[in-house]
């Protein structure tokens, strides 16, 4: 199963996880829908995609996809696509022990703020939005949301989403196409 | 075919760059049958080549070599090593540009006379009349097919200008249509007419739009006295005891250093790289930079005042579909120091896709706020204001710590807004809300400037060699075989787009060049 195809393009998911071990892990509605396999892989049963993680314990990229939902949320945007966005920095961790480094150190610190249960603990939106903006004059903020910005938006699946079409011309352009289709005016 | 030189060939004349300036002088001369070399630090890509994607293009075309950015401009923070987006491939900026071709007004030309003195701008008057250009014009009007000028019909509008239309009627705006494009509207000069399909700033896969790489480049090379050279970085330029230069020295595409020889040398790299290249080019004789006498050269450098401003509404827009700069409001071109600055601006239609919309619609920005805005992408409508910001000497591109690959320090970019800017930005950002909200618009978004895309000015052209570093053709006031033939040698930088102005110098430039040759004085 892999993140970048679409649910409908793949099969049931293949990694199974014991009911007991997916109740044991996910005790709030966002740890829930994405779960950590006993070999450390993310599993999300709903949206059917699994993503292996190198470089990061899996328990930070899990953290940071939540992160990154709530730096950029997008209500009709499901998790695949930040779980995609996040995929770069787990790569970049697993050859670069600094960037790990950096990363862990900023979740620890955010998980930490949290309390208890962590941040992905923290059931409110508002409350991690407002952890995010105590930490957002720090360098790993910065880095995280300039790579994110890219990371998220560049991804041609998911631009339909917000309506805009991509590539057009080997559809010919819009000249036949809508370019000058609005009525409303 | 295309001409191949060596590299002792002392008869040449070798431009720096094949954008707008020095693609369009490499033409000019080829034409009249003098021998040119274009060194072009970039690659040639051919326009079934470009790419319907905006990272992907720009990663393709653009300038990404290292360049620093200083002052208490928003872009030095925004984008603190991207302060411009200029493109590094054969045809230069004229693959990434939208194709906006406005002659200049005719004070535009004489700005230390209509203006007066404004504190801290360095205001001066240019050496030459919008009369003197206006044959030129012409010229460069019809080399590049512009709309609404010699008989050729305007584009249609696309959704974003019957907005920006709809809008500039309610506000009482008398001149707003469909541009002045360089962009084909119907087929000509073995080009396709626009298919509208909305890439303009990532190269036109349908050649419809003016870019020399494929118009002055190829109908040079047809004449057998042209060749261009890509991804040949020039380092420096030589020159001999009695003042002259004699060639330049290059990297090639393997790295490996290249010395061509020269009659005359024209500099043409866009104004943060011209600059550079003189500054790097600084020799015993010659402490401070070529032809910088003045002290001039990498000063007053210019971008225009930009900001965009965009609408959202409750229906669906579709900017992104057709031209990118699809209409023109011209009202607030005009010089009308009531409005509390001098000089004017123009508003164009602009229009990005949903990745450069996310990374330039508010730098930085992130939670609900903004991405509220992008939820309703489909509904959004731009504008871009450009206006004439002003010369300031501070302003300037000096030579940074940082190296390139080379080795070669990279240009620093620092600006300062003017008070003057700032207060046309604002009066823009104004309007621009009236006009999409008088549509019904619910929510309205000043953007702040992007990454330079016209930058101007570093080595302005002046009567006296004091007070400037060329003279009306574009001569150096030091060094009579040296030469500069892209934006850099403007004076000020009105309101409009820079290309046209750019083009028109360069064809003028080439006949001064010629006649100057036949009579042996360069
Ligand atoms: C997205 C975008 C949209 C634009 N839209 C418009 C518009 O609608 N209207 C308008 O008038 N203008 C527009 N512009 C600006 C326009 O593209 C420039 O004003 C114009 O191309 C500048 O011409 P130039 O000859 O000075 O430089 P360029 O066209 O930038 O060419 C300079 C060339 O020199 C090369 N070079 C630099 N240094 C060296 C070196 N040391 N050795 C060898 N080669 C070197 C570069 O690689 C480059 O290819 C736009 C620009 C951008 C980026
Ligand atoms: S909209 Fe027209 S000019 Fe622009 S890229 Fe498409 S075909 Fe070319």
């Amino acid at each position: 199963m892999s993140l970048d195809k679409a649910p409908h393009e793949q099969g049931q998911p293949k990694v199974g996880v014991s009911r007991r071990n997916f109740l044991k892990r996910s005790s709030l509605a966002f740890s829930a829908a994405i779960a950590i396999t006993p070999a450390g892989a993310l599993l999300n049963t709903s949206e059917a995609w699994g993503l292996e993680v190198k470089g990061l314990k899996p328990e930070t990229a899990r953290t940071l996809i939540l992160i990154a939902r709530d730096i950029y949320p997008h209500d009709r945007v499901p998790d695949r696509f930040y779980a995609i966005a996040v995929r770069p920095w787990d790569t970049k961790a697993a050859s670069d022990p600094a960037t790990a480094a950096e990363i862990e150190g900023f979740i620890a610190g955010l998980d930490k703020a949290a309390g208890n249960g962590g941040y992905v603990g923290l059931g409110w939106e508002a409350d991690r939005v407002a952890l995010l903006r105590e930490a957002s004059s720090s360098n790993a903020f910065a880095m995280l949301r300039a790579d994110l910005v890219t990371s998220l938006y560049n991804q041609p699946a998911l631009w339909s989403i917000f309506g805009y079409e991509g590539e057009s011309f080997s559809k010919g352009g819009y000249i036949n196409r809508g370019f000058n289709d609005i009525t409303w005016l | 075919m295309a001409a191949r030189f060596s590299l002792d060939d002392e008869s040449v004349v070798v431009i720096v760059g094949s954008g707008a300036g020095g693609g369009t002088l490499g033409n000019e001369l080829a034409q009249k049958g003098i021998k040119v070399v274009i060194l072009e630090a970039g690659a040639r890509h051919e326009y079934d080549d470009f790419i319907n994607n905006e990272w992907a293009s720009f990663s393709q075309l653009s300038w990404g070599d290292a360049r620093t950015a200083s002052g208490s401009w928003r872009v030095a923070k925004d984008f603190p090593h991207l302060p411009a987006w200029i493109v590094k491939a054969v045809g230069g900026s004229t693959t990434h540009w939208a194709g906006a071709s406005l002659r200049f007004q005719e004070h535009e030309f004489k700005t230390a006379t209509t203006y007066g003195n404004l504190a801290g701008a360095n205001l001066l008057d240019w050496p030459l009349t919008l009369a003197e250009l206006e044959p030129y014009y012409a010229r460069a009007e019809e080399k590049m097919g512009v709309t609404r000028t010699g008989g050729r019909p305007g584009l249609p509008g696309n959704n974003n200008f019957k907005i920006m239309k709809a809008g500039a009627t309610k506000l009482g705006y008398k001149e707003c249509n469909t541009g002045h494009m360089a962009i084909n509207s119907r087929p000509r000069d073995n080009r396709n007419s626009c298919q509208q399909t909305g890439f303009c700033f990532q190269g036109c896969k349908w050649g419809a739009k003016w870019s020399t790489l494929y118009t002055e480049i190829p109908k040079g090379e047809a004449t057998g006295k042209l060749e261009v050279r890509p991804e040949s970085h020039v380092a420096h330029i030589e020159h001999d005891a009695s003042d002259r230069v004699t060639g330049v020295v290059y990297f090639d595409k393997d790295g490996k250093i290249q010395r061509q020889k020269a009659r005359i040398v024209a500099v043409a790299g866009n104004s943060i790289e011209s600059p550079r290249l003189l500054l790097n080019s600084a020799s015993s004789k010659f402490p401070d930079g070529l032809a910088n006498s003045s002290g001039q050269v990498g000063r007053n450098y210019m971008r225009h005042v930009t900001g965009s401003v965009y609408g959202l509404f409750e229906k669906p827009v579709h900017m992104y579909r057709g031209t990118t700069m699809a209409g023109i409001i011209r009202d607030e071109a005009r010089h009308d120091p009531s409005r509390g600055f001098a000089g004017g601006y123009e508003f164009e239609t602009i229009s990005l896709g949903l990745p450069f919309m996310a990374a330039f619609l508010d730098p930085g920005a992130w939670g609900r706020e903004f991405t509220t805005a992008l939820d309703s992408y489909s509904n959004l409508a731009g504008m871009w204001i450009v206006g004439e910001d002003m010369p300031q000497e501070t302003n300037r591109i000096t030579l940074s710590e940082t190296k390139d690959r080379f080795g070669l320090a990279v240009a620093d970019v620092h600006v300062d807004d003017h008070a003057n800017d700032i207060a046309m930005r604002a009066h823009g950002y104004g309007q621009g809300r009236k006009l999409y909200e008088a549509v019904g618009a619910t929510r309205v978004f000043p953007t702040p400037p992007y990454p330079s895309t016209h930058n101007l000015g570093t080595n302005r052209m002046s009567e006296k060699p004091r007070d400037g570093v060329v003279n009306k053709w574009g001569q150096t006031h030091d060094i009579k075989n040296l030469f500069v033939s892209d934006g850099s040698q403007f004076t000020t930088g009105g309101a409009e787009n820079p290309t046209l102005t750019i083009v028109t110098l360069a064809i003028r430039q080439a006949e001064f060049i010629a006649a100057q040759m036949q009579q042996n004085a360069i």
